[in-house]
């Protein structure tokens, strides 16, 4: 109950953001553009648009994530409305928790909103609607849950700028990570394939949340890899959470 | 009369500069508070007060010591359910108004429905911001922040209340409204902790004081005791009789006109002022036997630190 409160002051607090307004003005004039880039092209025009649509919304999508997780908690701390909040009988694990659920909830209405616009612009060109398409963008509010656990869990510590450059790099990281396993089968096996293994492991591997090729040339998804990564992924959040949790739970105001 | 909070060798050290280096806080502070009295924190500015506020919170974690709220560990969250605290310079959050503020911390508290209701138009109404309800934060003023605050600190109807310089930044009236609150939550029965370096406001309500000067208490126990009621000199406004007159009987601090104060020392000098005055066909303005204060227990403190 505690969790929830918290929850629906962080979204009522997100959404006064003005840098949410700005990157969703962004997407739409991207969504928008890829119309005139497909006018451009030689060949499956649709290809362009949707391919163009999906990155914008997982791009901008990145950027919220990251710009809110690492600002919220920091303002608490730094607008010392921490203090109040503490003082009451809340656990810290319930405020991080109730701040992380708030931005989830913030994203899941900003990616609604996009999807709704990007399946519209989509609708008036095929004038048939493209269902396959919500599944990369579920598994790209997945990856954004993720995103938004990262950026929370930096937060803790540092700075605002600081935590969005470590964010930022996690997904940079995320995304080229998949290049390892590639890697891995080549080299022999031994110490050193092991060591690739474990760092492997380790690092986040977002490239399982990408399911934009297989939806834009409509290719078959397995059932299987569906359920491994949504599997990856509230193991990987669940895990940061429990990181971001660790970091404050001893951590002073000072 | 129990024990309603209880410090025992708080230790606290900050680390600070690029190469951390410790900086002691806290050195080992011990103190009780009994239920139903209004107990003084004093101490000048960077004391440790605001420290030990947080460490009773757990807002920081002492290094070592044992802090226990209603003998209940203060790690624990639990310890703080009867527990209302007004932070020093409140922050909140500005885009709430201050209705909604109010069903925020209620929530978070566990008070629903009709009983939330209730309980933000009572304390609207106690601490004088029914006006200003549906006003956002952010247009309020300092005064009207620490209003606000106080009544969010007063929700869960909590056994022990901790002000942190409460009276800070309120006008004379305010000042007299808060005191008066204050000594209205002893009356219902509650225990108040404040701290403050306003000497005056704790003198006028405080039971106990406790004085902390560089992390460490120097003295604490009930505000009778360690006031004397030993008269230290006596003030004498005299009108229409030169100062010079009286360097051998007082010392003359200040003349305005035809006016003198007079700081007499010794009390048989204060009859041979007075005979003087008559000789002389003067007046006696006003004559003002000056007892110890907790401003001059606590400059002299200091001092001899």
């Amino acid at each position: 109950m505690k969790i929830i409160t918290i929850a629906l002051n962080t979204f009522k607090e997100a959404k006064r953001d003005r840098v949410l307004y700005l990157l969703f003005f962004f997407v739409i004039i991207c969504l928008v553009f890829s119309r005139f880039l497909a006018l451009l092209t030689v060949g499956d025009r649709m290809k362009i648009i949707k391919d163009v649509g999906l990155a914008s919304i997982s791009l901008f999508g990145m950027l919220m994530a990251i710009l809110m997780g690492t600002g919220l908690v920091y303002k608490e701390i730094d607008k010392k409305t921490i203090f109040t909040l503490l003082a009451k009988p809340i656990h810290r694990a319930e405020f991080l928790l109730g701040k992380f659920l708030g931005l989830v909830l913030t994203i899941f209405i900003m990616t609604v909103l996009m999807t709704a616009i990007f399946m519209l612009i989509l609708f008036l060109h095929t004038l048939t609607f493209e269902w396959k398409i919500l599944v990369a963008i579920l598994f790209i509010f997945f990856e954004l849950c993720l995103m938004t656990a990262v950026a929370l869990l930096f937060s803790t510590f540092t700075t605002p700028i600081l935590a969005s450059l470590y964010s930022l790099a996690f997904y940079l990281i995320g995304h080229l990570s998949w290049s390892m396993e590639m890697l891995i089968k080549k080299v022999k096996s031994g110490a050193g394939r092991t060591a690739l293994k474990i760092l492997y492991t380790v690092l986040p591997d977002l490239e399982n949340f990408n399911f934009k090729t297989e939806v834009v040339h409509n290719l078959p998804i397995p059932g299987k890899l569906l359920g491994y990564s949504f599997l990856y992924g509230v193991v990987y959040t669940t895990f940061i959470l429990f990181l971001a949790m660790i970091v404050f739970r001893r951590r002073d105001f000072v | 009369m129990g024990k309603v909070l209880e410090l025992e060798n708080v230790h606290k050290a900050y680390k600070v500069g690029f190469i951390p280096k410790k900086k002691p806080v806290l050195k080992g502070v011990s103190f009780h508070v009994n239920e139903g009295e209004i107990f003084g924190y004093l101490g000048p500015n960077g004391a440790g007060k605001t420290t030990t506020i947080k460490c009773i919170l757990n807002l920081i974690f002492p290094d070592s010591g044992r802090i226990t709220i209603f003998g209940e560990d203060s790690l624990k969250p639990r310890a703080r359910q009867k527990v209302g605290f007004l932070p020093e310079n409140p922050y909140f959050y500005d885009y709430l108004t201050g209705k909604e503020f109010l069903a925020f911390y209620a929530a978070l508290l566990g008070i629903h429905g009709r009983e939330r209701e209730e309980k933000i138009k009572y304390f609207l109404k106690l601490v004088g911001m029914e006006r200003a309800a549906d006003l956002q934060l952010r247009k309020y003023s300092r005064g009207m922040l620490q209003r606000i605050g106080l009544a969010q600190a007063l929700l869960n109807d909590p056994a022990l209340v901790i002000l942190d310089e409460p009276m800070g930044g309120l006008d004379p009236i305010g000042r007299k409204e808060f005191r008066d609150i204050i000594v209205n939550l002893k009356k219902e029965g509650k225990t108040v902790f404040l701290s403050s370096h306003i000497l005056q406001d704790i003198e006028m309500i405080c039971d106990r004081v406790a004085i902390i000067l560089a992390g460490e208490i120097i003295n604490q126990g009930y505000l009778g005791d360690l006031i004397s009621e030993k008269v230290l000199f006596t003030e004498i406004v005299i009108a229409g009789v030169p100062a010079a007159e009286f360097n051998h009987l007082g010392e003359s601090v200040s003349t305005s006109g035809d006016r003198v104060l007079l700081k007499v020392y010794e009390e048989e000098k204060i009859d041979q002022v007075i005979n003087l005055v008559q000789q002389k066909k003067g007046k006696i303005v006003s004559l003002i036997p000056r007892t110890e204060t907790l401003e001059d227990i606590f400059v002299n403190m200091v001092k001899n630190q």
